[in-house]
């Protein structure tokens, strides 16, 4: 569904992106990881037309992303900062997004805003929310137009432990139809049940981008967080995981 | 695109600023043209308010609200929704309002006290000026990435139209007085949209009988029907240029 092929990026003396090529299908969960400022929010903009790179290109469903710009009603975003109009209330906000896409009533996705009791504060403008209700507000316009590609950048950050699961059971909901989903989080362990893919960023490159269990398999993790942490340390991968462990198991019975 | 239109007039309308500055112009016209027994002497100080305050208004105005509305220009490139169309809805949502202001305050102040044709030709220059600085302030405020830059290149530009550029002319005329100047004038004139403006309502006065033989070559030039062309067709250009400027660069901007 997107497919990326050689994209660079220089921000004057930093490179945030260095020739990333990559391809996500759908029905796949791919989780962006990497150390801060590795690029993962300039990859997402990329996609996402608000930041131009300086050579490489990037089709959405086979389509070339310049100029043309309703490759974008395929896309649901979640902003990792939410900025939104100060002096616009949160129905508005709502109201005026779906003037703007023009979509029919029956097709829209209204749970979030009802999951997150955010009717109840329609007249609020947007400038009083807290971070927290921002970001629930973020979240339920990416999920508002039932778009078949979702991109949330840090979804989970700021949320409520409630507000965070039902996010997370949303998140699962839509991959069960078979959407490609697009999210950087540093939470590991709220990836941990939704991803199908990892792709791993340091420094404006792609270090791997392997499916979970290639990856549970070569690390001898389950648990992505610490898959994760081993790789981030810069141990090697060991193949033979299943001579450690019994070599552990071995050191277990000493004291006996 | 008027879609878009109406949420930018909608969030103009509500910071109540252009009411003000609607009220502002309103009364100073009023008071002037009563004030005056002679309607000619009135505009000549409306002139002047024509001239140093609207473009700086409008300057100003643009880059504030530009730098106010990033978060909605932020938003909107997230959704389907390509960056000219964006970038023109808001001119066209800024422009709608200052011209509002200006045709509510001065305009209808003049229609009643003056309305003969040196108040057209007031309220011609009037509007093209707004939409002329509307457009170069758009300019200004996509090059220049914050806030503070963005108005200080503004003010700058306000200061080299309204100040800066008669000195410079005025230089030119001294040093080179021996040389005969007057076609160079007219092409110097139209270099500056203010300098266009306040020759094109001088003429329309009697007090163009003042300027000698400069005068009398402009009133030939702009007093004739292609004088009114060629001014038109000017601000046009003053208004389209700087707006394609801007939208090339918006256009390629990392937002």
């Amino acid at each position: 569904m997107i497919r990326i092929e050689h994209i660079s990026k220089r921000f004057k003396k930093l490179q945030a992106l260095n020739n990333i090529s990559a391809r996500f299908d759908r029905g796949q969960v791919i989780s962006l990881i990497g150390p801060n400022s590795s690029g993962k929010t300039t990859l997402i903009k990329s996609i996402l037309g608000m930041i131009k790179p300086n050579s490489g290109k990037i089709f959405v469903e086979e389509q070339l992303i310049d100029g043309d710009p309703s490759y974008r009603r395929d896309i649901g975003y979640m902003p990792q900062i939410g900025r939104y109009p100060d002096n616009m209330k949160i129905g508005q906000l709502f109201k005026m997004l779906q003037h703007i896409r023009n979509m029919d009533e029956s097709k829209l996705d209204k749970s979030l805003i009802h999951q997150f009791g955010l009717e109840k504060i329609f007249e609020k403008p947007m400038r009083t929310l807290s971070g927290g209700t921002r970001q629930k507000v973020s979240a339920a316009i990416a999920f508002l137009f039932n778009p078949s590609i979702l991109i949330l950048d840090e979804p989970t950050a700021g949320l409520d432990p409630l507000a965070a699961e039902i996010l997370k059971e949303k998140i699962l909901e839509e991959k069960k139809k078979n959407k490609l989903i697009l999210i950087t989080s540093h939470i590991l362990s709220d990836l941990d049940d939704l991803t199908t893919h990892v792709m791993y960023m340091q420094e404006g490159k792609m270090q791997f981008f392997k499916d979970i269990e290639t990856l549970q398999e070569e690390t001898g993790e389950l648990r992505l967080g610490k898959a994760i942490a081993r790789i981030m340390k810069g141990e090697q991968f060991s193949n033979d995981w299943i001579g450690k462990m019994i070599q552990a198991k071995k050191n277990d019975k000493k004291p006996l | 695109m008027m879609k878009l239109s109406k949420y930018v007039l909608y969030d103009i309308l509500r910071s109540k600023i252009i009411l003000a500055y609607t009220i502002f112009l309103f009364i100073v016209s009023l008071s002037m043209l009563q004030m005056e027994d002679n309607s000619s002497k009135a505009m000549l100080s409306l002139l002047n308010i024509v001239l140093i305050v609207l473009p700086l208004v409008s300057l100003v105005f643009t880059t504030i609200h530009y730098y106010n509305s990033y978060e909605f220009i932020e938003l909107m490139s997230s959704q389907p929704m390509s960056r000219t169309r964006i970038l023109l809805s808001e001119f066209a949502g800024v422009s709608i309002s200052l011209l509002s202001a200006f045709f509510i305050g001065i305009g209808i102040p003049v229609l009643l006290y003056a309305a003969n044709d040196t108040g057209f030709a007031l309220l011609f220059t009037g509007g093209a000026l707004t939409l002329v600085f509307t457009s170069i302030a758009f300019f200004a405020s996509v090059s220049a990435r914050d806030k503070a830059r963005g108005i200080g290149f503004a003010l700058l530009l306000w200061f080299y139209f309204a100040l800066i550029y008669d000195g410079l002319v005025l230089l030119i005329l001294f040093s080179f007085s021996d040389y005969p100047l007057e076609k160079l004038t007219l092409l110097l004139s139209a270099l500056n949209p203010i300098d266009l403006g306040r020759i094109f309502i001088m003429l329309k006065m009697d007090v163009s009988a003042l300027m000698g033989y400069t005068g009398a070559l402009y009133k030939d030039f702009f007093g004739s029907g292609s004088g009114i062309l060629f001014t038109t067709g000017i601000m046009l250009l003053w208004i389209i240029l700087p707006l394609w400027a801007a939208i090339r660069k918006f256009n390629k901007k990392d937002l």
